[in-house]
């Protein structure tokens, strides 16, 4: 599905990604993980087209996709996260959400019709499944962290995608809201049969639902494989010497 | 809430609009010479809105396309006696053209940058304008822009009646309506709502699938389309067009109208014309310092009403059903 | 082939036009790297110091330094103005909409604008230079007039006095500290709201400064506060935007094309002005020593 071969990019003179090459097959679940500063949004940001790189390549199912703006890799079947939650705040839930339905559909330049009547079904679908449909016409910007955090992952759902990046999706929450949050990605990425790469910080969360780990430090990858493997890896005790690795 | 909502359904622009049109009735000259002003002017606030209060960007030369649009339609119509019909469409083309090649440049740069860029060309507009003597008839402008023909509306039950100021009043009320009809749908439509999007969070946006430039470049477009047309208006109104139809105080002007009747709401900005242009029609009678009285106004309204005068009221409304509720 | 003598009476016109505009840009860039704002009414400011000087002469009846006296008073008073309308009014702003911040010192303008007409008149006004810089020498084969190479040594003095306020004193660390992250600097204990108020004195005190001394060299006239915030904003544009050097060598440049584009193209002055900057804007909005956008 995605692969990822040997990108770097500097920022002056700072080596933040340095040759990092990454396979992820479809409809797994991939995380990457590592401490901070090693290079991980940077890293999404040159999948997902928000920063070029310096060199190498990355493929979307086979197509190279290395350079291109982020709305067309985002029309090939890319959804995304950000970690500051990036939401619409002025609009209503069921606005955030329709909005990405309307874009995807390429409705970008109607200038006529009346937007209410689009995708309604489809958006009170989507607002179901992340939990959200009795709040559907609060303004966003009001509901809670976790619920905002929701409705970001409703909003890269309505874009329909095949490829899923999640960049710290339950950064900010209690222990409780975590363990939905992330009983709630695995159910929708198992029945739409999407494929998942996420970063996060938080190990039980990684070593709970990842098929296949890749670990960062200061940009590099020094250890990849199944849970079991990464936990066991020297390399990667090194690193998070301190915390912990359950 | 019930009652709200029947209140919504109520067509008030069109009622409006069709009141508007009873003003010369009244029989004063002045009355219909402000209340075509007002109409002018509320096309012009509501075009710049588009751009503002939908999709989040400051524009600091709107009055560029105003001007353009006032010169062209001045042109044709007197040095080319092109008829009306014709002029000021080709007026509020033209002036969209511009805005697509200066939209280009601005929409490339955020925040600032493109404030001080769409500034730029606008007072390069102006500076043409000012120099270019053969064509714009320089510093002194152009004066004598004749009235369209409008002997066709004599046709009209109710309109015999009426003076030419009074007709073109009518025939500018019609354009403005229609225009602002076809504004609101632009709005209402999923280019508008995701040109909301586009304010709320560029960034999300790029990554729904939104080619962010392209769309805030065609919203700089339809915005320069009807202030061209609100400037071929005016030329005529004006009997004359000048260049500090594209200097930047104009711009300013309508910036403040925009914000003084609330840039949250589509009609906000046609309020705010009203209400700047009944001020200063009544503060310029007692005192030479209208620019003073408009600084401090500016500065009352960022601080105390930053949603403008509908903002405001709006609050004041919720406020009530809440008591009324409790 | 125009004269030798011709062109480097141009050039050092250039020159000293672009002291002046330094003098006034750093304020303007000082206050936009610290606060983030950019302060339409540095303009004002720079029109008031010069209305103010030219009020303290008349005021300071005659001896001989009169003139020096005006212009410090000036450029303090103005100071002050500053530090009231931060603490008072642009404060409140700061959480809201860049918007707000532009629009509220846009309503300045209008205000400062219409009270100086009302205060002084509409007439041109003028000071004459001070006693001691009243001559002119003959240099490369131009006369060169005392006062202007005064401005010309002075402007790179306070370039030199503003660098090492900036990169030696702890006050100046602190400041571009701010210009980077005031959130770490809340956190770290710095009184950041004085600290703005602070730097917004000192960038209206270089605006009203720079009025200040600009009295002898060019009339005091309504329009001088939006003829002079275009050129500064140019300046800080080509130079790039907070970095303290760029301004700098933004007012050199802006200074020779000055000079020269009068010559080259007649009706350069109101057009040029307006073409750079949309130049510089569309082709390389980071300036020469800026750093680009998105980084």
């Amino acid at each position: 599905m995605l692969e990822v071969r040997d990108v770097r990019k500097a920022f002056a003179g700072f080596q933040a990604v340095g040759g990092v090459t990454l396979v992820v097959p479809p409809r797994s679940i991939c995380a990457t993980i590592g401490p901070n500063g090693a290079g991980k949004t940077t890293f999404f940001n040159l999948i997902t087209g928000h920063l070029r790189p310096d060199s190498g390549t990355v493929l979307l199912k086979g197509r190279d996709i290395t350079g291109l703006p982020p709305h067309e890799i985002c029309r090939l079947g890319v959804a995304r996260s950000f970690q500051r939650t990036n939401i619409f705040p002025r609009l209503t839930v069921f606005q955030n959400v329709q909005a990405a339905f309307l874009a995807h559909h390429r409705l970008a330049l109607n200038l006529y019709s009346r937007v209410d009547r689009f995708y309604r079904e489809e958006t009170a679908a989507i607002l179901t499944s992340i939990g959200l449909v009795e709040k559907a016409h609060e303004v966003s910007g009001f509901l809670s962290h976790g619920g905002q955090k929701q409705l970001e992952l409703g909003i890269a759902l309505a874009s329909e995608p095949e490829l899923l990046l999640l960049d710290e999706p339950t950064a900010g929450m209690s222990a409780t809201e975590t363990h939905e949050t992330i009983a709630l990605i695995e159910r929708i990425t198992r029945d739409r049969g999407l494929t998942l790469l996420f970063t996060e910080h938080d190990m039980e969360v990684v070593f709970a639902i990842a098929q296949k780990i890749t670990v960062l430090h200061q940009g590099h990858v020094i250890a990849e494989g199944s849970p079991a493997e990464v936990r066991a890896d020297p390399a990667v005790k090194r690193v998070y010497l301190g915390e912990r690795v359950p | 809430m019930a009652a709200r909502r029947r209140l919504a359904r109520v067509p008030w622009g069109l009622l409006v609009a069709v009141a508007a049109l009873f003003v010369p009735a009244i029989g004063s000259r002045f009355y219909t010479f402000v209340a075509t002003d007002i109409a002018i002017m509320a096309l012009f606030a509501v075009s710049l809105n588009l751009l503002l209060g939908y999709g989040g960007l400051v524009s600091f030369g709107h009055a560029a396309y105003f001007g353009i649009g006032a010169y062209a339609c001045g042109i044709l119509m007197k040095v080319h006696a092109v008829p009306f019909s014709v002029a000021l469409p080709a007026a509020g083309l033209l002036a969209a053209a511009f805005a697509a090649l200066f939209g280009f440049f601005c929409v490339r740069l955020t925040k600032i940058y493109f404030a001080m860029l769409t500034l730029a060309f606008a007072q390069i507009v102006w500076a043409v304008s000012f120099k270019w003597n053969s064509v714009t008839g320089g510093e002194q402008g152009m004066s004598d822009v004749p009235y369209p023909d409008l002997s066709g509306l004599a046709w009209v039950p109710g309109l015999a009646g009426y003076r030419t100021s009074d007709h073109f009043y009518v025939l500018t009320v019609v354009v403005v309506a229609a225009c602002l009809w076809i504004l609101r749908r632009v709005v209402r439509s999923p280019f508008g709502r995701l040109l909301t999007t586009i304010r709320e969070n560029p960034e999300r946006t790029e990554f729904i699938g939104v080619d962010v430039r392209r769309h805030e470049l065609i919203a700089f477009v339809i915005a320069g389309l009807f202030a061209g047309i609100a400037g071929g208006l005016f030329g005529i109104f004006n009997r004359g067009v000048f260049p500090d139809f594209a200097y930047w105080p104009k711009s300013s002007d309508v910036l403040i109208m925009t914000i003084l009747g609330g840039m949250g709401s589509f009609y906000g900005p046609a309020i705010g014309a009203l209400i700047l242009i009944i001020l200063n029609q009544e503060i310029t009678s007692y005192t030479e310092y209208w620019p003073f009285v408009l600084g401090i106004l500016l500065i009352t309204l960022l601080f105390l009403f930053p949603g403008g005068v509908v903002g405001a009221l709006g609050g004041l409304v919720r406020r009530l059903e809440r008591t009324r509720r409790a | 082939m125009p004269d030798l003598s011709f062109l480097l009476a141009q050039s050092l016109s250039g020159l000293t036009a672009a002291m002046f505009l330094f003098l006034i840009a750093s304020g303007l860039s000082l206050i936009f790297g610290v606060l983030r704002v950019l302060n339409f009414a540095h303009g004002s400011f720079y029109m008031l110091g010069a209305y103010l000087a030219f009020q303290f002469v008349l005021w300071g009846g005659t001896g001989p330094g009169r003139f020096w006296w005006a212009v410090l008073g000036a450029a303090l008073t103005i100071a002050i103005v500053g530090g009231l309308v931060e603490r008072l009014l642009l404060r409140h702003l700061y959480g809201k909409d860049e918007l707000y911040q532009l629009l509220f010192t846009y309503g300045l303008v209008l205000v400062a604008s219409d009270a100086a007409k009302k205060a002084w008149g509409t007439q041109q006004l003028s000071l004459s230079r001070p006693p001691g810089l009243t001559g002119s020498s003959r240099v490369f084969g131009t006369m060169l007039p005392h006062y202007n190479l005064f401005i010309l040594l002075l402007g790179p003095t306070i370039a030199l006095g503003l660098w090492l306020l900036l990169n030696r004193t702890r006050a100046g660390r602190v400041i571009r500290a701010a210009a980077l992250d005031r959130e770490m600097l809340g956190a770290l204990g710095v009184n950041v709201s004085w600290l703005y108020t602070g730097v917004f004195m000192l960038g209206s005190f270089l605006g009203g400064l720079g009025g200040a001394l600009v009295t002898p060299v060019r009339a005091i006239v309504p329009g001088m506060d939006v003829e002079i915030i275009v050129e500064a904003f140019i300046v800080v544009v080509i130079g790039g935007l907070g970095s303290f050097w760029g301004t700098f060598l933004g007012a050199l440049i802006y200074g020779q094309v000055l000079a020269f584009g009068i010559l080259i193209v007649p009706a350069f002055s109101i057009f040029s002005v307006f073409a750079l900057m949309a130049v510089v804007l569309i082709v390389r909005p980071w300036g020469l020593l800026g750093q680009p956008l998105g980084t």
